[in-house]
Formats: C-alpha cells, sequence, structure tokens
C-alpha cells in the first residue's frame, strides 16, 4: 500500500466557524502535530464549498500527490457529496474523503472559543487517523426499471400518475376505495376561487382510468414489497368487485334494483345511503359498480341476486363466485400518496359530536353541500327539512391543541371560510367563526378572507369550551349553545344556533404505521410520513426510490398536493431517464474463510441479504440487498463480517484520534445550555 | 477520587446517521448549547453498535459512552436499533462486572426532530458523568493486576432501558 | 379487595348518609376499608388560597399517615369517598413529587410532628375509580338484586373528581361517563346530563350566595330538562347544595324544583337490595321517595314503538365512539 499523503482543510464558513473556533490554529497544529498521522498539507479557508475552496483541494492533490482528504466543515449530511465529488474530478478515489463536523456539532453548540478550538481539533485527529483506513470504493450502480407504482389515487397520486404516463413511461395505479379521486371527489367547491370540485376532477379521473400508460388497480392494497431502488418487486391483493370489469358497461340498473340500503360510512361520511352493490357517485373511475359483501342479501342469506338477474349484459356481468387476485409487478421506483384520515371528533366529547344531532363534522358538510350528496346541496339540519338560521364554525378540532394533535392542519381555517360563504349563499344564515389565529397564507386566500368578512360573518376568536344543549339564558332554549371565550372583548360568551360545523382536523392514516413499515420509511412522532429533509427535499424519503405527495406527508391543502405529486413524478421520470442508479457503497461481506458458520448473523438482517450457504458452512450477503446498516457486522464474534466505510480499523481509528486530546485542559464553562 | 473540581469529564457518543446525527445537526443549526464533553462517532445504524466500541472507548479514556439511535419503531433500517437495545442492555450488567457504573453507559433514543432533546440530554449525561468523577478504567485495572473489581451493590440492580 | 380509607370531615356530619351506604356496599362487594389513624380535615377547597404551605402540610400530614400505618401492606391505595378531599390528597402528592421545594416544605412541617412523606408512596384514588375499575360493571350488575328500572337518573360528577386535566384521571376530564355507566350497569335510565361537570357553587354559598343559587339553578334547570327523576353524586359538597339550596333556589327564581339528590352508593345499596335505613335514605331535605317509588320490577315495555323516523331525515353520525 503506498503511503498516505492526507490533506487537511479547515472552512472558516464565514464567522459561523471561525466565530468559535480558532480555526487557523486548529489548521497549523494539525500540520504540524499530526504530520505523523500522514498530514502533508492543512490550510484554512473562508468557504471550503465555494469553487474556490474546492480548487485549492484539487490543485493540493495534483501538486501535492494527495491521496486522501479531511474536510472539517459543516455536517456531512451537507456537503459529503460536495467534497467527494470534487476529489474525485481530481482523479482521487471520492471514498477517500472524509468531512469532519465543525460546525453543527462545535462552534454552533459551543461558546468557549479555546474549548471550542481543542475540540475542533481532537475531531479532526479522529477524521485524520480514520481517513487512513478508509479504502477506495466505487458507487454501486443499479438499472432502473422504467415502472412506477402509485399507492393512493387522490389528487396527489393522480397527478403524478398522469405527468409520468404523459412522459410514455408505465404506471400501476393502487386504490385501496372502489373508485379513484380521494377526498377531493367528496367536496363541492374548493377554496378561494370556488370552482366545483368535480368539475375540475372528474377530467383528470377520466384522464387516469383511460391512459394507456396507466394500470388503474381499485380495491386493492399492498401486501409485500421487496426488492430496492430500481428493482422492486410488489405483491398486490386486487380485492374481488363481484363484478367483471370486462363485461359490465356500467349501466347502473344493478344499484337501482338492489333492495339493500344502508348508511354509506365511507363516501358520503355518514350523512347519505348508499346500495349493498354500489359505486361511489356516477361520475366514478372506474365505472363499474361493487358489491359490499358485508351487507349483501346473497352473501349474508344465500338469496337475492337482484343484480344478477337485471343485469343487461350478454354474458352477465355479476359474478358472485369472483375471488380476490393476488398480482405481482416490478417496478423502479414508488410513490406513496395514501392521504389523511378524518380526526375523530367524537374525542371531543364536549363539542358533542355523536350526541346532538346538529353537530356535523367539516367532512359531513362538505357531502351536504355537493349537489350529488344526501341533501342535493342544500343546507339542512339533520332532520333533512330545517334550513338554520344561525350556524356556529368550530376552528381547530383536534389541531394545535396538546391532547390531541399539537400540529395545525393547514387547511381548516380555508375550509371554515369556505362553508361561511357557502352557508350565507344557499341559507342566508347568520354564521359564526370560532377560530383562534385566521390562518389564510398562499395565493388569493386572505382576499378570500377578506370577501368572507365583507359577506357579514361574524368572527370570535378564541378556542370553544362546549357546545351544549343545556339553555341557561332566555333565547338559548332549543339551540346548540357554543361557549367561548373571546379573547378580543375578555369575555365569555355564549351564542345560540342551530347548527354546529366541526372543522376537524386532518390525521395520519389509521394505518400509516403498517404501511410505512411495508415500504421501509419511517413516520414521524404525529404519524405522518417523514421526508428525506423538511425543506430542502420534502418529496423523498430515506429510502431510496419510494417517494412520497400529498398529504400522508402532513395536512396539505390542494394545490400543494398536486404541486407534491408533479414533483414527486419529476424526480422519478428523472431517474428513469437515467436509467440507472448510484448508490453508496456501504454494504457488508463475509469475508469466508474467517466464517466459523455460527449463524449468529443469519436472524438480524430485515432485508434478508443474509442466506446461508449449507455446502459450504459459511454466511453470504447479498449484496444488492444489503442496506449497510452494519448490525450482523457488529454481531459476528468471528469479525468476518466487514462493512465498507464503516469498518471496525475505521471506527476504531477514529476514536483513539478523538479520545487523544482531553477535555481537562483548563476551567470549562459548562451547562450553558440556553434555549434557542 | 481525584481532584473533582477541575475534572473535565470526557463523554463519547455514537450516534446513528439518519435520527441521531441529524438530532445533533438540529440543535447545531438551532444553536442549542450544550457541553463540550462530548464527541460524536457517526455510525451508519446504532445496530452497528459493537460492544467492543464501548470497551475501547472506556479504555481509552472515556468516563462515560452516549449511545444514540432512532426511536423504536422509526429505526431506518426497520428494527436494528432493537438489536443495539439488547446489546445495550447485556452491555450494562457487564460494566457493572468490569467495575464501571452502569450510568457511565447511556442509551438515548432522538429523532431527527429531536434536536433540543439531544442537546438536553447530552447536558444531563455530562452532568451524570461528572458526579460519577473520573473513570481511569485501564489505570485502575492495570494497577489491580488485570483485575477488575466487581460493583457489588449495584450487582443484582434490574437495568432498566 | 382492601383499602386505606380516608372519610374526610363531611362523611362524618352532613354526608353521613353517604359514609353508611359506602359503608354498606362495600361487604357484598368484598371491599375492606382501613381507616388512617388520627386523621385530620383535608383543608377543603379555599385553604389553599390563603396559605399554600399549611394547607399542603394540612394534606400531607394525612398522606403521612396512610404511609406509615401502611394500611394494606405495599399496595398503599388511599379511598376519598369525597371529591375535595381526594383532590387535595391526590394534587399534594402529585405537586410534592413534582416541586423539590415543595416536597422539603412539607417534609419540614411533618418533621415537627415526628412524620415524614415521601411523594408517590400512597395511590390516592376516588371512591368511584376503585368501584368502576377495581370491581367493574359486570361484576356491578351481577350483584344487581333489584334494578331500577324505569327510574330516571341524571349522573353528576361536579368539578373535582377529574380535573386539573393535567394530572392524570381515571376518567375524561370533560365529559366523563363512568358514572355514567355505573348507574346504567344498576337498571336504571341514565340522561345524558350536559352539565355532568360544572360547578355546583362550592362554598360560594356562604361567599356570594346569589352566583352559588344562580349556578345551583343551572344543574336543577338542565336535570328538569333532561326529565331526570333524580341526581345522583359522588361528592358532598354537591349533594349538600343541590338539596339544601333547592328551596333557596325555588324562592330566589320563582322556580318549583323537586329533584332529589343522592350519592351513588345509595343507589348501589338499593339495587343490590340493601335496607333503605342502612344507606342513609331519608337524610335528604328533598325527599326521594316519590321519586324512588317510580322504580318498577320490570322494565317498561318501550310504550311508543320507535317510529320511523322521516325519510328525508339524515342518519346520525357514524364516527366510533372514542373507547
Amino acid at each position: 500500500m503506498t503511503e498516505e499523503r492526507i490533506g487537511v482543510y479547515v472552512c472558516h464558513c464565514g464567522t459561523n466557524i471561525a466565530g468559535t473556533v480558532d480555526v487557523e490554529e486548529v489548521s497549523k497544529w494539525a500540520g504540524e502535530k499530526l504530520k505523523k498521522d500522514g498530514v502533508v498539507v492543512s490550510r484554512d479557508y473562508k468557504f471550503m464549498c465555494s469553487s474556490l475552496g474546492q480548487e485549492l483541494i484539487q490543485a493540493d492533490i495534483k501538486e501535492k500527490s494527495l491521496n486522501r482528504v479531511v474536510v472539517a466543515a459543516c455536517s456531512p449530511h451537507l456537503h459529503e457529496k460536495t467534497f467527494r465529488t470534487a476529489c474525485q474530478k481530481a482523479d482521487m478515489n471520492p471514498y477517500l474523503c472524509e468531512m469532519v463536523s465543525i460546525r453543527e456539532q462545535v462552534s454552533w453548540v459551543h461558546t468557549d472559543k479555546r474549548v471550542a478550538t481543542e475540540k475542533a481539533k481532537a475531531l479532526i485527529s479522529g477524521g485524520v487517523l480514520r481517513v487512513a483506513k478508509d479504502e477506495p470504493l466505487e458507487a454501486i450502480h443499479v438499472p432502473i426499471n422504467p415502472a412506477t407504482l402509485i399507492v393512493g389515487a387522490g389528487i396527489a397520486g393522480i397527478q403524478a400518475a398522469l405527468e409520468i404516463a404523459d412522459s410514455g413511461f408505465p404506471v400501476y395505479l393502487v386504490e385501496r376505495d372502489s373508485s379513484i379521486g380521494g377526498h377531493m371527489a367528496q367536496f363541492d367547491k374548493t377554496f378561494p376561487t370556488l370552482d366545483c370540485a368535480a368539475c375540475i376532477l372528474t377530467p383528470k379521473m377520466v384522464d387516469a382510468g383511460d391512459h394507456p400508460n396507466i394500470t388503474l388497480l381499485t380495491l386493492s392494497e399492498i401486501e409485500q414489497v421487496d426488492g430496492y431502488v430500481g428493482n422492486f418487486t410488489v405483491t398486490i391483493r386486487k380485492g374481488a368487485r363481484y363484478v367483471k370489469e370486462d363485461v359490465c358497461t356500467g349501466c347502473g340498473i344493478c344499484i337501482e334494483k338492489c333492495p339493500i340500503k344502508v348508511i354509506d360510512t365511507n363516501f358520503e361520511a355518514g350523512l347519505g345511503y348508499r346500495k349493498a352493490i354500489y359505486r361511489n357517485f356516477p361520475q366514478a373511475i372506474p365505472k363499474y359498480p361493487a358489491i359490499d359483501t358485508e351487507h349483501c342479501t346473497y352473501f349474508l342469506h344465500g338469496k337475492c341476486k337482484a343484480c344478477q338477474l337485471f343485469c343487461p349484459t350478454q354474458p352477465n356481468s355479476i359474478d358472485f363466485e369472483q375471488q380476490d387476485e393476488v398480482i405481482r409487478i416490478e417496478v423502479g421506483n414508488i410513490i406513496l400518496a395514501t392521504g389523511y384520515d378524518l380526526f375523530n371528533s367524537r374525542r371531543i366529547p364536549q363539542y358533542g359530536y355523536g350526541r346532538l344531532a346538529n353537530v356535523f363534522t367539516s367532512l359531513e358538510f362538505e357531502r351536504m353541500c355537493n349537489a350529488a350528496g344526501p341533501t342535493e346541496g342544500r343546507v339542512f339540519l339533520r332532520d333533512g327539512i330545517t334550513q338554520p338560521k344561525t350556524v356556529g364554525i368550530i376552528h381547530c378540532v383536534g389541531s394545535r391543541d396538546k391532547h390531541y394533535n399539537n400540529y395545525c392542519s393547514v387547511i381548516c381555517c380555508m375550509q371554515s371560510l369556505k362553508f361561511a360563504h357557502l352557508v350565507k349563499e344557499r341559507t342566508g344564515a347568520e354564521v359564526y367563526e370560532f377560530y383562534i389565529d385566521m390562518r389564510t397564507a398562499f395565493k388569493d386566500y386572505d382576499e378570500f378572507y377578506q370577501r368572507v368578512l365583507q359577506e357579514g360573518v361574524n368572527f370570535i376568536r378564541g378556542r370553544v369550551a362546549e357546545a351544549t344543549d343545556a339553555a341557561r339564558l332566555p333565547g338559548e332554549e332549543g339551540k346548540l349553545i357554543i361557549q367561548a371565550e373571546d379573547t378580543l372583548i375578555g369575555k365569555q360568551r355564549r351564542i345560540p344556533v342551530d347548527m354546529v360545523i366541526l372543522s376537524a382536523g386532518l390525521e395520519p392514516r389509521a394505518d400509516s404505521e403498517e404501511v410505512a413499515k411495508k415500504f421501509g420509511i419511517s413516520c414521524s412522532s404525529n404519524g405522518f410520513f417523514i421526508e428525506k429533509h423538511p425543506k430542502l427535499d420534502p418529496i423523498s424519503t430515506l429510502t431510496e426510490g419510494i417517494f412520497i405527495a400529498g398529504a400522508c406527508q402532513g395536512p396539505k391543502d390542494i394545490p400543494a398536493s398536486v404541486t407534491q405529486g408533479a414533483a414527486a413524478a419529476a424526480r422519478v421520470l428523472g431517474r428513469i431517464q437515467s436509467k440507472e442508479l448510484a448508490l453508496e457503497p456501504i454494504r457488508a461481506s463475509v469475508i469466508e474463510e474467517r466464517c466459523s458458520g455460527c449463524r449468529i448473523c443469519n436472524d438480524l438482517c430485515p432485508f434478508n441479504a443474509i442466506t446461508f450457504n449449507e455446502e459450504l458452512n459459511v454466511t453470504n450477503i447479498n449484496q444488492a440487498l444489503c442496506q449497510g446498516c452494519g448490525t450482523c457486522v457488529a454481531a459476528c464474534p468471528s469479525g468476518a463480517i466487514s462493512g465498507t466505510q464503516f469498518s471496525d480499523e475505521q471506527i476504531l481509528a477514529q476514536l483513539d484520534g478523538i479520545l487523544s486530546l482531553p477535555i481537562n485542559s483548563g476551567k470549562v464553562k459548562t451547562l450553558e445550555s440556553v434555549p434557542a | 477520587m481525584t481532584d473533582q473540581t477541575n475534572f473535565e469529564p470526557m463523554v463519547v457518543g455514537f450516534t446513528c446517521n439518519w435520527c441521531s446525527y441529524r438530532a445533533a445537526d438540529l440543535a447545531g443549526m438551532s444553536r442549542i448549547k450544550y457541553p463540550p464533553n462530548i464527541r460524536l462517532i457517526r455510525l451508519m445504524c446504532s445496530g452497528r453498535l459493537d460492544p467492543t466500541f464501548v470497551l475501547k472507548a472506556f479504555e481509552g479514556g472515556a468516563d462515560g459512552v452516549l449511545i444514540s439511535g432512532c426511536h423504536p419503531g422509526e429505526c431506518h433500517y426497520l428494527e436494528q436499533n432493537y438489536k443495539m437495545l439488547k446489546r445495550f442492555l447485556l452491555l450494562r450488567k457487564m460494566l457493572i462486572q468490569m467495575g464501571i457504573e452502569p450510568d457511565r453507559l447511556k442509551l438515548l433514543w432522538a429523532s431527527a426532530a429531536e434536536g433540543a432533546r439531544f442537546a438536553e440530554e447530552v447536558t444531563k449525561m455530562v452532568e451524570t458523568v461528572r458526579s460519577l468523577g473520573p473513570l481511569n478504567w485501564s489505570k485502575v485495572v492495570d494497577s489491580n493486576g488485570g483485575h477488575a473489581t466487581v460493583i457489588p451493590v449495584l450487582a443484582k440492580e434490574e437495568v432498566t432501558a | 379487595m382492601k383499602y386505606g380509607y380516608y372519610p374526610g370531615c363531611s362523611l362524618e356530619r352532613n354526608a353521613i348518609a353517604y359514609q353508611q351506604s359506602t359503608m354498606a356496599i362495600a361487604k357484598p362487594l368484598g371491599i375492606e376499608f382501613i381507616e388512617v389513624e388520627d386523621w385530620n380535615c383535608c383543608g377543603a377547597t379555599e385553604y389553599f388560597a390563603i396559605d399554600a404551605l399549611a394547607a399542603y402540610a394540612l394534606v400531607g400530614r394525612n398522606l403521612a399517615l396512610a404511609s406509615q400505618q401502611k394500611l394494606n401492606g405495599d399496595r398503599n391505595q388511599l379511598v376519598a369517598p369525597c371529591s375535595a378531599c381526594f383532590l387535595n390528597l391526590y394534587k399534594t402528592d402529585h405537586y410534592m413529587a413534582e416541586d423539590n421545594k415543595l416536597n422539603a416544605n412539607v417534609n419540614e412541617a411533618l418533621a415537627a410532628g415526628g412524620l415524614h412523606y415521601d411523594p408517590g408512596t400512597v395511590k390516592v384514588r376516588h371512591l368511584l375509580d376503585i368501584i368502576v375499575n377495581d370491581i367493574g360493571y359486570e361484576a356491578i350488575a351481577e350483584r344487581v338484586t333489584k334494578p331500577l328500572f324505569n327510574l330516571r337518573v341524571a349522573p353528576y360528577y361536579g368539578c373535582m373528581i377529574v380535573r386539573p386535566a393535567s394530572i392524570e384521571s381515571f376518567d375524561n376530564p370533560e365529559y366523563p361517563t363512568s358514572l355514567d355507566k355505573l348507574t346504567h350497569s344498576l337498571g336504571a335510565e341514565v340522561v345524558d346530563f350536559p352539565l355532568k361537570a360544572h360547578c355546583c357553587g362550592g362554598h360560594m354559598t356562604q361567599i356570594s350566595e346569589n352566583t352559588a343559587l344562580e349556578l345551583i339553578r343551572r344543574l336543577l334547570k338542565n336535570a328538569a330538562d333532561y326529565d331526570a327523576d333524580m341526581i345522583v353524586t359522588l361528592c358532598p359538597m354537591c349533594q349538600l347544595n343541590l338539596d339544601a339550596y333547592q328551596e333557596n333556589v325555588n324562592k330566589h327564581f320563582g322556580t318549583n324544583f323537586h329533584i332529589p339528590v343522592l350519592y351513588f352508593t345509595q343507589l348501589m345499596g338499593l339495587a343490590f337490595g340493601l335496607s333503605a335505613n342502612n344507606l342513609g335514605l331519608g337524610k335528604e331535605f328533598i325527599n326521594a321517595k316519590p321519586a324512588l317509588d317510580k322504580i318498577s320490577s320490570e322494565p317498561l315495555k318501550k310504550q311508543r314503538r320507535k317510529k320511523r323516523p322521516p325519510k328525508e331525515t339524515l342518519p346520525m353520525p357514524t364516527m366510533p365512539e372514542e373507547s
């Protein structure tokens, strides 16, 4: 092996580092004291990541024949790629470049300059000893299957599917419900422009349903995901519809003839009815109805078959014998657009939902306003005939409340304003909005708020204590009374109303944890899928090849969901176009001659990368499946598994380095944990 | 015990790449201050933590070791932090037999969003180790003919995570 | 099941009916209460506002005695039937655990009497809590021999047993339901009483009677609006205010309420077939007899068959109940 020639580069990051760490001193120290460890040059520079900084390193690699580089600057999560690429351009193997974080871990979190400088030295020492043990590696190149799986066919999923399909690549669009469209299909009007949701959504649904590049799989759920970026194998269970899609014309006679009427808790949010053979709404895509076996008389009692009897197609479209189908598909990338669940308003018993008839959820009210909904768009009390004269709308139900969800559900303010407008337009009723803060950011939203203000809606700023039917004062008899503190006038107020609408928050899907696990991604503490970076990469996940779009990543309105869907599609298209992908070569491998065949490691891999070769009595690790966590490396009692880029030698060398300088170099000020 | 007033504990921290290292990054980005007594080593996953690393750290002069990984159920590699948890529990029992107070080893679940918590827990850890005093493990063992002294009071302690 | 028992002053005087009925139902339920020896007043509700340390020390003494007497070995659970006593004991233990300074101060005061209390050593519970959670609704229903069919009961919790919400409580702090379920398991018809956790006025009857009367009026009116035959409660203060001040309310507002207010333990005793004398019945101001006479031995056949709602009626919410 050739002798190590290491260059150390200490970044000032303007004053971000230099303000707290004596960078000149550190650089000088490294040049002198670490000479024995192979350091041949050590420099400091204002901005190492700038093109001039990079050129500085590249020039040294060429002129001083460096074969290893340590950059002491920010977190490797920010610029590791930058510096590795720079080294590669100077013909050095990029994996022989190490970063030491002296900004996030030193200058930004400590205040005493002298102690911070010492810590920076120790960390650099660790980096230098480690880089000496680094091995030249090659990125792993994997081919990308051009097909894409999109889970969830709400507006985000549909948008993503159309973007990819329009570019000429195949898409599998998988939806759990019997038809696509998601929550948006349930709405009547969309804020702030008040265009009809159906008018703008149905054309997209039709496109997605007809597209030659889109395979639509409804009533379907993902069972299993195997493989890795570029080459996923996905097992899908396509639920039986009991209607033959290749024969059915979607005429709807079966629905008309079905004698069983049940409350539709799904699409109608419990406010309306559907038949036991049903489709969510007349323009549903796909147009074929589905049989709900839980309520169908035939499935319950073995007779009826009215739908089959009246089906006019030849051959008959109804097939009671249909079974679930298990489909396996190969895809290169996956976009999750699984949406949200509505907060269960019964969790706040003092708002009376479920006890008091005229308390409605936002989704119930959406259905009520929808011309195709249970009241054909008329605003009625629960009796279905009386128009309300006063309506109270409660914001932040289940949101911004430590008892339920801490986060803001984003859409409720605008949605509530829309409701106020619709109530006024359709009934002329007096409307009271109870809000905590009015959040109307984004294009044309605040203008809409101003408009609703002009329309004479009353706004009361304060969290509602309760909605009750316990009348106390004259004028309250027979009404629902909303009690809230009006924080602007500093008074408790009791507003008698006929109808209460709860603007319920958005929650992660009840099974989001399970789904996340299936796809190997994670959920944040509030249950939404975690993105790779909250600002700079809100559509990727930490698992390569899995993207997220729409409300499954966090509460979001329609424009934002569409944007994310399109963005995720663009990212996938980029991947498909490049045909292959370079992956970090962090992998575990077995040194067969050292393996004793003890099989301790065999059960440790959640990716099934470890197999046992009975014949040779040794363990094998599949490089394509290995994700590089290193758990097996740590477990091997014979030291027979080595983990590239995180080998025992590298880690122990780094440990030696960071322990080489004591902390005890004088009085250290501690306990300065001031909140930021 | 040596002079406590000038004692500055050396704590080595092992973090995973995905949650806890990012928690440290976030603490930095939020400019939350914590004692400079901790020096971090990044692993890809807390599951990579070979118990040997911890012993080597103590041998090399560390007074405390922090192991940090993703919260249970949030592991980037699905469940490898549970495997680390098992090692951690065993390791704490072993430390007692080796004459090392188990509180010198701390496990911290930290998500990438918990920068403030990371800083807070590091501060607590440093203070815990400070109150325990210097370890000087290799010297103590060397001076005792290579034998460690079991900590008798703690030997029966039920270790909980 | 054995529990430490802290009766509190009320149960020895005005709420003697609560005491008698509690003791009466303990036996069939297999509960043994061991009273704390030499207990003192809990300070009731106002004393905390006057001298916090003295108030905490007053309560601390009871906790110290309970922990010292090891009323039930290691399972040191202390039951208080009075809501104010329960809350004071519970929050003193809680705040002492939370606040080192308070803990030190209280213990300094206790030391003067040769006592000491480590917060957390006694688990303070309300009578209702142990009855619904340790005994359970099913076990209670099994012991019912004379179900309270046809009696419409408004369950009234008052404001103290499930609050403050920041302290862990055994029921929902805004809309508790344990007493509802308990009453239901006795066979009674339960009124969904909206004001179930509102204030009864407490000691306001002594300080600002008009304020108190208004608070009491609301509760009575609401119970009457819901056609309740009686209000059932679990707190001596609530019982006293609603019962003893009912006539004052009628006088003050020109109303004509006659709603008896009983303790839940009295109803349990009746349902278990115990004699009214042992349950302290008849001690109430508003005679409960007319209401109790409504109890029938058979569940009344639903007179009017449930009329089908008109077809335009929208279905009621289908979101699942919060478990």
